[in-house]
């Protein structure tokens, strides 16, 4: 019996000749129905499309559930699992290495809010070159669903304690402190979540992204405030956030109605399109996204979108104007002063 | 404040003396914050340009200004540079101190005091010499509110006077001090000498010390040891530091910070080849300078015991997951804030195994700065080498002091960058396992992220993991691991500068030790020699792991002292861990806590009376 193979259907690659799989990482270890897991798709999915070269990315962790995710995408990308809270100066150290680099950190409540907040603030107030995602579910899952910094006043443990602390919420301090694009998502918003991780990709200074990802074994339950149910029961939108890359042609007159939308250049060429749709939004004021985000809090709502865009700012890394080239990989006649500057030293010190 | 109640002393009359040249203490005493920093560099330079071999040390305290502080200069012919424990000529500008600093000299001392004081009532056994500082700044310096910065480099012209220090010197070290602020310069330079006139006019020279030209310090070159870790590392081109503030270290990145600007800029672009961050605490510096060795920079970060007990945990990750990166710790008294302005070696154990679980970590220990310049070039090559923390010991009475030195030598040979694949090597191999032990040293093969091969990626984690870099809780993954760490330690001692051994033929006796303890040590192996007729051999430790000469050593050796800056005997302890068994009883312990430099007559004393001589 002889049958022709149909051919195989074409293959779709990006602009570098990659394939989707090629973004992939390792299987989850996550519970099945975890947040996180639909935020590692995104990523595969936003840096395929991108057409990021997974060779210039790092990927950096602290410690819990989110941070073990970076294994599970970008397996072609170096990898560094830190210690708790305690990324963002990893991050830091290797982009003074290599700003070449482009980093991709992921961190969660627990690590960012509580044990790592001094270095969280102080990453949001250089405006590290750096996508930086918390994946936020409100409890420590992987010691077992204790509270985090970010549950909500009035959530409620399934042993019955509840959270008699306000929440921090995170976009409003990374805005205040510097950062400068700055959005909340919903892990399991993918169109939503994949503009805003691709306006991140294209955009030159700190993107902190928070996204709400329940925890579906500790904090997935009717009381809490990072539920599946209660975020879709109370979240309120925004804007609703639309990205197009610098290599698209830009259509934007029909999807678009002027008045209603707000075009925002990012640093490479792309177009992030924030468009309004409640109240006349301003993304590039700090101090009225801030009362904005407080607004909404105080209603017991989730409020998604852009919250704010400034591309003007300089990134840390230019602020201390270091060489083009890696300082890493610099050979060492440029890194070593020539002899006579020694003598010169010796003879000011005699 | 100690009060005094009976005045005179009565000690009997000043002994009579000879003179005494070149082999003497100065100590000054002031107020914190007065200027008196420069009056004692001046002072500290102008015997330094007379040849005569001189040490200065500052014992200071935690306070920006108002506090006593003393500056002790210390000359000697025969070259000992090591703290003197007695005081022989006294400069009392402190009335909250000056009773006490009196009360404290040996009989035959000699006091410069600030006339109001009155000092000369308390005892009858010193030479007095009392200086009406405030008339003789106030036509010096006709501007009242520079008078309190101006007065105290009256007492450098007194000393001049009265010890023959060449005035010229002064001057040239004055000008030299003051080099970008000419005013300032002229208006010190008159109060000198309106002290030189004061002292050649009223002051009869009745004690018996005085200095004299000589021709020891050939082209040396005066330095701190923050200094010259700083300069070692800009010339052994460090690409990262990152740093948070902490007395003593502070300095040590500050001058870096300066030499990187004058020397590491790009002539083309006038851009930097380095990068310099104050981070917001120690638990950032060392996960920065983690993260910029992990990408590939030459990075290193400087601090002092608590910012060492900051960065343990990270420190302990930089081990296990093999990332280079050199800690420079400038050591002072702990625990907690201990005496933060005093000096010690009291991380000498903390630091060799920072951090939980299973961990070791190459130490290097300058005892000069010519050994901080040397030992920071070594400490970058040892990193990278091996992939692993390495620190560099310094301690404050190193660090923040001014030392002579012998001009520092350029190396052009080659940095050592250690183990790294390119993507062309990449593709040559056809595989590659981060942490496996290709070579048989323990050190595996690493590759930088942004390598441009499809093969370089692997994961970087504190989490268990085979050769492959993957996470795994097999126990057999995790002893081989272990085990190659081990071999990898093996091979670090190696590689460590073998020790400094000057053994005296026939002695019985020896002491090990290690940094500082230099001066003081091989001052007491002369007091030994020329005391008690006791020949003792010694070995100093460069660095940690040790090797099998200290065994050796030992074996030779019927005692063997080991001596510590702190109260546990930490070089002791891993000396004797070091040792098989039966060498263990050989080894005794001689240790100084006081937060002063270690002074050789402690040391002399101890032994002698450990060997009951």
């Amino acid at each position: 019996m002889s049958t022709v193979a149909a051919p195989p259907p074409p293959k779709k690659l990006n602009r570098i000749g990659l394939e989707q799989t090629e973004y992939r990482g390792l299987k989850t270890t996550l519970c099945a129905g975890c947040g996180h897991n639909s935020i590692s798709e995104r990523i595969v999915e936003c840096f395929f499309e991108m057409g990021v070269d997974p060779r210039r990315v790092i990927k950096l962790s602290g410690i819990g559930c989110s941070s073990k995710s970076p294994a599970y995408f970008l397996n072609l990308s170096h990898g560094f699992n830190a210690v708790h809270g305690r990324m963002p100066s990893v991050a830091t150290g290797a982009l003074l290495a290599n700003h070449t680099l482009m980093a991709l950190g992921v961190t969660g409540d627990g690590d960012t809010a509580s044990i790592g907040v001094g270095q969280f603030v102080h990453l949001m107030r250089r405006n590290l070159p750096i996508m930086y995602i918390i994946e936020d579910n409100g409890c420590y899952g992987l010691t077992k669903g204790q509270f985090s910094a970010t549950a909500d006043l009035g959530s409620r443990l399934k042993s019955g304690i509840v959270n008699e602390l306000p929440a921090i919420d995170t976009c409003a301090l990374a805005i205040q402190l510097g950062a400068t694009f700055v959005g909340r998502s919903f892990s399991g918003d993918k169109k939503q979540l994949q503009s805003m991780i691709k306006a991140a990709i294209a955009h030159d200074g700190t993107s902190m992204i928070d996204v709400i990802s329940p925890c579906v074994t500790f904090n997935d339950h009717k009381g809490s405030t990072k539920s599946y149910a209660y975020v879709r029961e109370h979240r309120n939108d925004l804007n609703t956030v639309d990205f197009v890359p610098f290599f698209q042609e830009i259509q934007i007159e029909e999807e678009f109605a002027p008045g209603s939308s707000r075009e925002v250049k990012l640093h490479d060429g792309s177009t992030l399109m924030l468009t309004k749709l409640t109240e006349e939004y301003d993304p590039s004021s700090d101090i009225g996204a801030i009362r904005t985000l407080h607004e909404h809090a105080s209603r017991g709502e989730v409020l998604t979108g852009v919250f704010y865009v400034n591309t003007e700012k300089k990134n840390f890394m230019e602020l201390l104007n270091v060489v083009d080239e890696p300082l890493a990989t610099l050979p060492d006649s440029r890194v070593r002063p020539p002899e006579s500057a020694l003598q010169e030293i010796m003879q000011e010190l005699a | 404040m100690s009060t005094v109640e009976t005045a005179p002393l009565g000690r009997g009359t000043r002994p009579a003396t000879d003179r005494i040249v070149n082999d003497f203490s100065i100590q000054v005493a002031t107020v914190n914050g007065s200027g008196s920093q420069t009056a004692n560099l001046v002072l500290l330079r102008a015997l330094f340009q007379m040849g005569i071999p001189v040490s200065g040390k500052n014992l200071f305290p935690s306070n920006i200004a108002g506090l006593p502080t003393w500056y002790t200069i210390r000359t000697s012919k025969r070259g000992f540079i090591g703290r003197k424990k007695e005081i022989d000529f006294l400069v009392a500008m402190n009335p909250e101190t000056a009773q006490e600093d009196v009360l404290d000299l040996p009989s035959g001392a000699a006091v410069v005091y600030d006339a109001p004081l009155n000092l000369q009532a308390l005892r009858t056994d010193l030479h007095f010499y009392p200086v009406p500082f405030d008339e003789l700044v106030t036509p010096v310096c006709p501007d009242a509110k520079l008078r309190r910065l101006v007065r105290n480099i009256i007492y450098d012209g007194v000393l001049a006077h009265l010890l023959g220090i060449e005035l010229e010197e002064i001057r040239i070290a004055l000008f030299k001090q003051f080099s970008a602020k000419p005013k300032a310069a002229e208006l010190n330079w008159k109060a000198v000498e309106a002290g030189y006139e004061f002292a050649q006019r009223e002051i009869e020279k009745q004690d018996p010390y005085g200095v004299e030209r000589m021709n020891a310090n050939g082209n040396k070159i005066i330095i701190e040891g923050n200094a010259a870790a700083a300069l070692g590392a800009v010339f052994a081109g460090v690409t990262v530091v990152t740093w948070y503030p902490i007395t003593p270290s502070s300095s040590l990145a500050e001058t870096l910070a300066d030499y990187a600007h004058r020397f590491r800029l790009d002539p083309e672009t006038g851009k930097a080849t380095y990068a310099i961050v104050q981070a917001e605490d120690e638990l950032a510096s060392i996960g920065m300078a983690l993260g910029a060795g992990w990408a590939g920079a030459r990075s290193m970060t400087t601090t002092a015991g608590p910012g060492v007990s900051l960065m343990s945990e990270f420190v302990g990750l930089g081990y296990f997951a093999e990332i280079p990166v050199v800690i420079f710790n400038v050591q002072r008294m702990g625990p907690s804030t201990g005496l933060p302005t005093r000096t010690s070696q009291g991380d000498l154990l903390t630091c060799a195994t920072l951090s939980h679980g299973d961990t070791q970590h190459p130490l290097l220990i300058p005892c000069c700065p010519e050994e901080c310049f040397s030992m920071a070039a070594q400490a970058f090559d040892l990193a990278e080498e091996l992939q692993t923390p390495v620190f560099v010991m310094l301690d404050l009475d190193l660090g923040m002091n001014y030392w002579m030195a012998n001009p520092f030598q350029y190396s052009n040979s080659p940095l050592k960058r250690g183990k790294v694949l390119s993507a062309e090597d990449l593709e040559r191999a056809g595989e590659f396992a981060r942490y496996k032990d290709v070579d048989g040293d323990g050190v595996g093969y690493r590759t930088l992220p942004g390598t441009m091969s499809y093969k370089a990626a692997y994961f970087t984690r504190g989490t268990g993991h085979n050769e492959r870099a993957q996470y795994s809780e097999k126990p057999a993954d995790w002893v081989r691991n272990m085990d190659r760490l081990t071999r990898k330690f093996e091979t670090a001692r190696g590689l460590m500068p073998a020790p400094v051994i000057d053994e005296e033929p026939g002695a019985s006796i020896a002491f090990i030790a290690c940094g500082t303890s230099e001066n003081a040590v091989q001052e007491s192996r002369d007091q030994l020699r020329n005391e008690h007729k006791l020949k003792v051999s010694y070995l100093r430790v460069l660095g940690f792991p040790f090797n099998d000469d200290m065994r050796e050593f030992v074996r030779a050796h019927e005692r063997v002292y080991v001596v510590d800056q702190n109260r546990d005997g930490q070089l002791h302890a891993l000396v004797r861990q070091h040792m098989p068994d039966e060498l263990v009883s050989r080894l005794r312990s001689i240790r100084y806590y006081g937060g002063l430099p270690i002074d050789a007559r402690t040391i002399t004393d101890d032994l002698v009376e450990q060997e009951e001589l």
